[in-house]
């Protein structure tokens, strides 16, 4: 064997590769560039890098929504019945319907978006404070969805036998859950408990977390299914059994070898479940098992909204257009993410 | 293949068992007294020891899911109230409604049939285009119309259902006056005719079908590129097939077998209730009956329409897989 | 030549030319990163009845030319220059649908691994029943008689019932024996074969070589086979085209480039073979480094930065231009190297010859 060879061999060679610690280096390497390449790839890509500032701007509402609430200076809950001329907001005989502004949505210099119907809230402040919400939830959603569905599968494909067994069949369990009209049934259920076994009242922190919570463990299961099969392959590569020889126990392994190979996958769920948690708590919120007054949700405020899409269709769009803005912003930087990291997707 | 769908159908039995269970035992722990519910105002010590005997809220939890899994297997059904008033709940017996004494499996066959349509429509439509832009898009990858269709999907899927079904409403029951407003009479075909049905459910199917069909867009295009680089398409092309036969008999059917399965669960899920769409549009369906039930703490309700869409999810499941197998020759004889 | 008046243009004898033709191929590929030039120049000649073998490493542009004589890239981005002739007809100018009716009738395709070959969903008879009822027009019945015929001559056992086998139930060397069943259907008078045996068992190799030159005594077709295994050359081709990054860097008769190889390339390559007769301590040579970059090709000789005998080039430099491909002897013996033709021979026989 010629020196030197081994190193980049031609995969028609033929030639066994040197040793084990020359391939465990060069997949480090490999591993590295593929990095390098999905974030160049990212960077020159303009819809990933909208996208990106629009969630960065979305975030900032979020965290500075105090700050940005007083800059109108209406807080979200504030009933508001008189402009600061001392003019009624609402038409008192029509239902409470607001007077004046766009399509009658009573849209002001004061009021940017206009006024809710009947209890005059600012509808500004309640859509900036929304979003704390939407975010939350998802995020904290998918947090947990992605630590039970990496830990359990990853648990699952290593140990295997019927460790495996238990959980393969749990996750077939999960996966046929109606999801939706159960995470539906179940919140306020959840919501009890939680009220009971925690000494707290049922007010809207409880709630946030119950949502986390519920949309978390419907979403893990197949995650943990592919996280799972990718462990299955990754446990029999060399590098896994080399450090295996040299006596790595099974949670050096779990963590140092095998979770740094599932980092592309894991990042590629994210992207999806951001946008689809965004909206399972809209959804929820909307049918009533989320997110209760007075806490502002978009979700709450399409369904308040709906009982006057005739007559003030503006407070049905704004929250709308919201949702839709964040979940499309998630799609399409989530999208980014999936053709920068995957190999296949040259640019041709 | 018998020997498989004998297998498969006893392990959907397992898999409905203990959905039963962990469904029975999550709901039934609530703290909440059921028995406040039923009497509602007239509640007073008495009352309450009433119900509770009448409907065994004093049994351990382990007798009351005894009792509850006679109703769903026993063929004669369970007998619900106390000793000497009983009454029957005929098979299958899901229990009878906290709110107003109806048996719960009238209700959900009541709300089945507009679940059904609205299901069935909706699949039909999201399905043709899903699989055409998909198609159109993978054959003119690169082009114009494989950005417009790859651009199209995209806004379907980040287009949530609550927004997208009521900016339909708004716009053609509102401001176009194009449909009347959604009147659950016009939810039976033969009592109004085709045209109120029709109007009464193309924007319901038009909600809920537009994110299957972006999904399926992508999809289909997804499949069909790769199945149009594997080695048969070329073994194909190189017998000196026309493209017509090499796209159609040889891509498409590769490309579809996947779809079939996911079609398959995805309807399976939806006919359990589209909570959404069923909420935006006033219809009566399985969706609306189920979080009306979560609303007013009705727990056999829910009890019942969990398990009830559960068994379409398992069903669904064991169907696709029989289909898998009848598609792919790979997966019948191994 | 007497003959040449009576015989159908089938024999390319009449007009003069030769069966196949290849002259100066090229296959260029336009990606994000560059143009990927995966052939570059190829040009040989087949007659009817002969075997010519091209060889090269992984991305040296062999399969790559063979889907190009397929019309395959027609319909891709990939470009394609030069021009091919076959039975007097050009095909690189040919439009899809009239290369289509050469494909399969006129040329058929063995490919390299039958398994993804052959569809999936479809009965392996059904399969050979549609290529032979593309190009003929007869009742099923007819294409099957035929398929369950040929399914019999490639040594498939009670055809007739395997006829009915999807490809997953056959073995590996009974699907290549079905894939060369389902090539010969309409009787192709140029068969090429694209690594026909690499993905099976040695003994099974050896099996489906026999059968394809008892079947091409029988047919009289001619073959491309397309493969980086030199004793399959050996045993099957009269002529050999050696490839390099896309190029022609030797070509000549199996004997000249089997016993007097000048390119320091194709000395690599025959110092890869591994053979019983040598003494056990003996080791197999592989050829430093990897195959070129087909979008930055090295400057000048290709081959250059793998070449271990750039010291004996005098008067030109290897890193400088692209030497030619030159004629050698009488022989139709074609090289491109920069070392002197003497100087080559020289050194194949003092110190290539010797390790072999």
């Amino acid at each position: 064997m010629t020196l030197g060879v081994s190193e980049d061999l031609p995969p028609d060679g033929g030639l066994p590769a040197d040793g084990l610690a020359e391939t465990a280096e060069a997949k480090q390497i490999e591993g590295r560039s593929l990095g390098q390449i999905a974030w160049a790839r990212l960077k020159k890509d303009k819809i990933a890098v909208i996208s990106a500032v629009i969630i960065l701007l979305i975030i900032a509402v979020a965290i500075f929504a105090p700050l940005i609430v007083k800059i109108n200076g209406f807080p979200p809950d504030q009933f508001n019945k008189l402009d600061s001329d001392g003019n009624p907001l609402l038409n008192t005989r029509d239902g409470g319907i607001p007077i004046g502004g766009l399509w009658g949505s009573g849209t002001s210099t004061e009021h940017w978006l206009g006024v809710e119907p009947q209890n005059g809230r600012d509808v500004f402040s309640r859509l900036v404070y929304g979003t704390r919400v939407s975010l939350l939830v998802a995020l904290g959603g998918t947090l947990i969805a992605i630590v039970l569905g990496t830990v359990i599968g990853m648990v699952s494909g290593y140990f295997g036998g019927w460790v495996d067994t238990l959980l393969s069949r749990l996750m077939d369990i999960m996966l046929s859950f109606p999801s939706l009209l159960f995470i539906m049934a179940l919140t306020p259920v959840v919501a009890d408990r939680g009220q009971d076994l925690l000494g707290i009242p049922d007010d809207n922190r409880l709630r946030l977390g119950v949502l986390m919570f519920v949309l978390g463990f419907f979403g893990w299961a197949y995650l943990a299914r592919i996280v799972r099969g990718q462990t299955l392959s990754l446990r029999e590569r060399e590098f896994v059994e080399a450090a295996r020889s040299l006596g790595a126990g099974p949670m050096y392994v779990i963590f140092k070898q095998i979770l740094p190979n599932l980092i592309p996958t894991l990042l590629v769920y994210t992207t999806l479940l951001i946008p689809g948690n965004i909206t399972a708590e809209a959804a929820l919120s909307f049918l009533g098992v989320g997110i209760k007054e007075p806490t502002s949700s978009w979700g709450r405020m399409i369904a308040d909204a709906s009982d006057w899409i005739e007559s003030n269709p503006l407070y049905l769009f704004f929250p709308g257009i919201a949702l839709f803005i964040t979940v499309l912003a998630f799609n399409l930087l989530g999208d980014s993410v999936r053709d920068a990291l995957d190999p296949r997707a040259g640019r041709s | 293949m018998g020997r498989y769908l004998i297998r498969r159908l006893l392990q959907t039995v397992v898999i409905l068992w203990v959905i039963s269970a962990i469904t029975f035992f999550l709901f039934w722990i609530t703290p909440a007294n059921p028995a406040l519910l039923i009497c509602g105002k007239n509640c007073n010590t008495e009352t309450i020891a009433t119900v509770n005997a009448t409907f065994g809220f004093d049994d351990p939890l382990i007798v009351q899911y005894g009792t509850y899994m006679k109703g769903l297997v026993s063929p004669t059904g369970r007998d619900i109230g106390s000793e000497g008033s009983e009454r029957n709940c005929a098979w299958p017996c899901f229990g009878e409604s906290y709110q107003n004494g109806i048996p719960v499996w009238d209700s959900i066959s009541d709300a089945f049939p507009a679940t059904f349509w609205l299901a069935i429509g909706a699949a039909t439509i999201w399905l043709f285009f899903g699989v055409m832009l998909g198609l159109l898009a993978a054959l003119r990858k690169g082009k114009a119309l494989d950005k417009l269709s790859v651009g199209l999907a995209l806004f379907g899927v980040s287009f949530p259902t609550i927004v997208f079904g009521y900016l339909l409403l708004f716009l053609f029951i509102v401001k176009l006056k194009w449909i009347p407003f959604p009147d659950t009479a016009n939810a039976a075909l033969f009592e109004v005719g085709p045209v109120k049905w029709l109007q009464f459910y193309i924007l319901p199917w038009i909600t809920l079908a537009l994110v299957f069909a972006a999904l399926y867009t992508r999809l289909t295009r997804a499949n069909m590129i790769d199945t149009m680089n594997e080695d048969y398409i070329r073994t194909a092309r190189a017998k000196g097939l026309g493209e017509g036969t090499v796209i159609f008999k040889h891509g498409l059917r590769s490309a579809l077998t996947p779809i079939v399965t996911i079609f398959g669960l995805d309807l399976g899920g939806l006919l359990g209730g589209a909570v959404i769409t069923e909420q935006i549009f006033s219809i009566t369906g399985l969706g609306k009956f189920a979080i009306d039930s979560v609303l007013g703490n009705d727990l056999p309700a829910i009890m019942g329409v969990v398990l009830f869409a559960a068994i379409f999810i398992v069903l669904a499941n064991v169907v696709v897989d029989v289909l898998y197998a009848v598609i792919d020759p790979r997966v019948r004889l191994s | 030549m007497t003959e040449s008046v009576t015989t159908t243009a089938s024999t390319s004898a009449g007009t003069g030319k030769p069966f196949l033709e290849l002259k100066n191929l090229q296959v260029h590929f336009p990606t994000d990163d560059g143009l990927v030039k995966a052939v570059n120049g190829l040009s040989f000649t087949l007659e009817r009845g002969k075997t010519l073998g091209i060889v090269g490493e992984s991305g040296s542009g062999k399969s790559v030319s063979s889907l190009a004589i397929m019309g395959l890239h027609k319909g891709s981005r990939a470009k394609v220059g030069g021009e091919i002739w076959l039975d007097g007809a050009e095909l690189v100018g040919m439009s899809v649908p009239e290369i289509r009716r050469l494909r399969g009738q006129q040329v058929a395709m063995i490919f390299q691994d039958p398994l993804s070959a052959m569809h999936p969903f479809y009965r392996v008879g059904d399969q050979l029943v549609e290529a032979y009822r593309v190009h003929n027009e007869v009742p099923k019945s007819v294409a099957r008689k035929r398929a369950i015929d040929l399914l019999d001559r490639v040594g498939i056992p009670s055809p007739d019932k395997r006829f009915f086998d999807y490809p997953h139930q056959f073995s590996g060397g009974m699907r290549q024996r079905a894939m060369i069943a389902m090539a010969l259907m309409c009787d192709p008078q140029l068969l090429i074969a694209d690594e026909p045996t690499t993905a099976l068992d040695v003994t099974v190799q050896a099996q489906i070589l026999d059968l394809m030159m008892d079947l091409q005594k029988e047919f009289n077709s001619a073959i491309v086979i397309i493969t980086h295994d030199l004793g399959v050359v050996a045993q099957m081709a009269q002529d050999v085209v050696v490839m390099y990054g896309g190029r022609v860097v030797e070509a000549g008769p199996v004997r000249e480039i089997f016993y007097r190889p000048e390119m320091p390339y194709t000395w690599g390559l025959l110092g890869s073979i591994p053979r019983v007769n040598r003494g056990g301590d003996h080791r197999l040579k592989s050829i430093r480094g990897t195959p070129p970059s087909l979008i930055n090709l090295p400057k000048g000789c290709p081959f250059q930065p793998r070449c271990d005998y750039q010291q004996h080039v005098e008067g030109h430099s290897c890193t400088g231009e692209v030497p030619d491909l030159l004629q050698i002897g009488t022989e139709d013996h074609r090289v491109r190297c920069h070392i002197e033709t003497g100087q080559r021979k020289k050194l194949f026989t003092e110190q290539i010859k010797p390790n072999l």
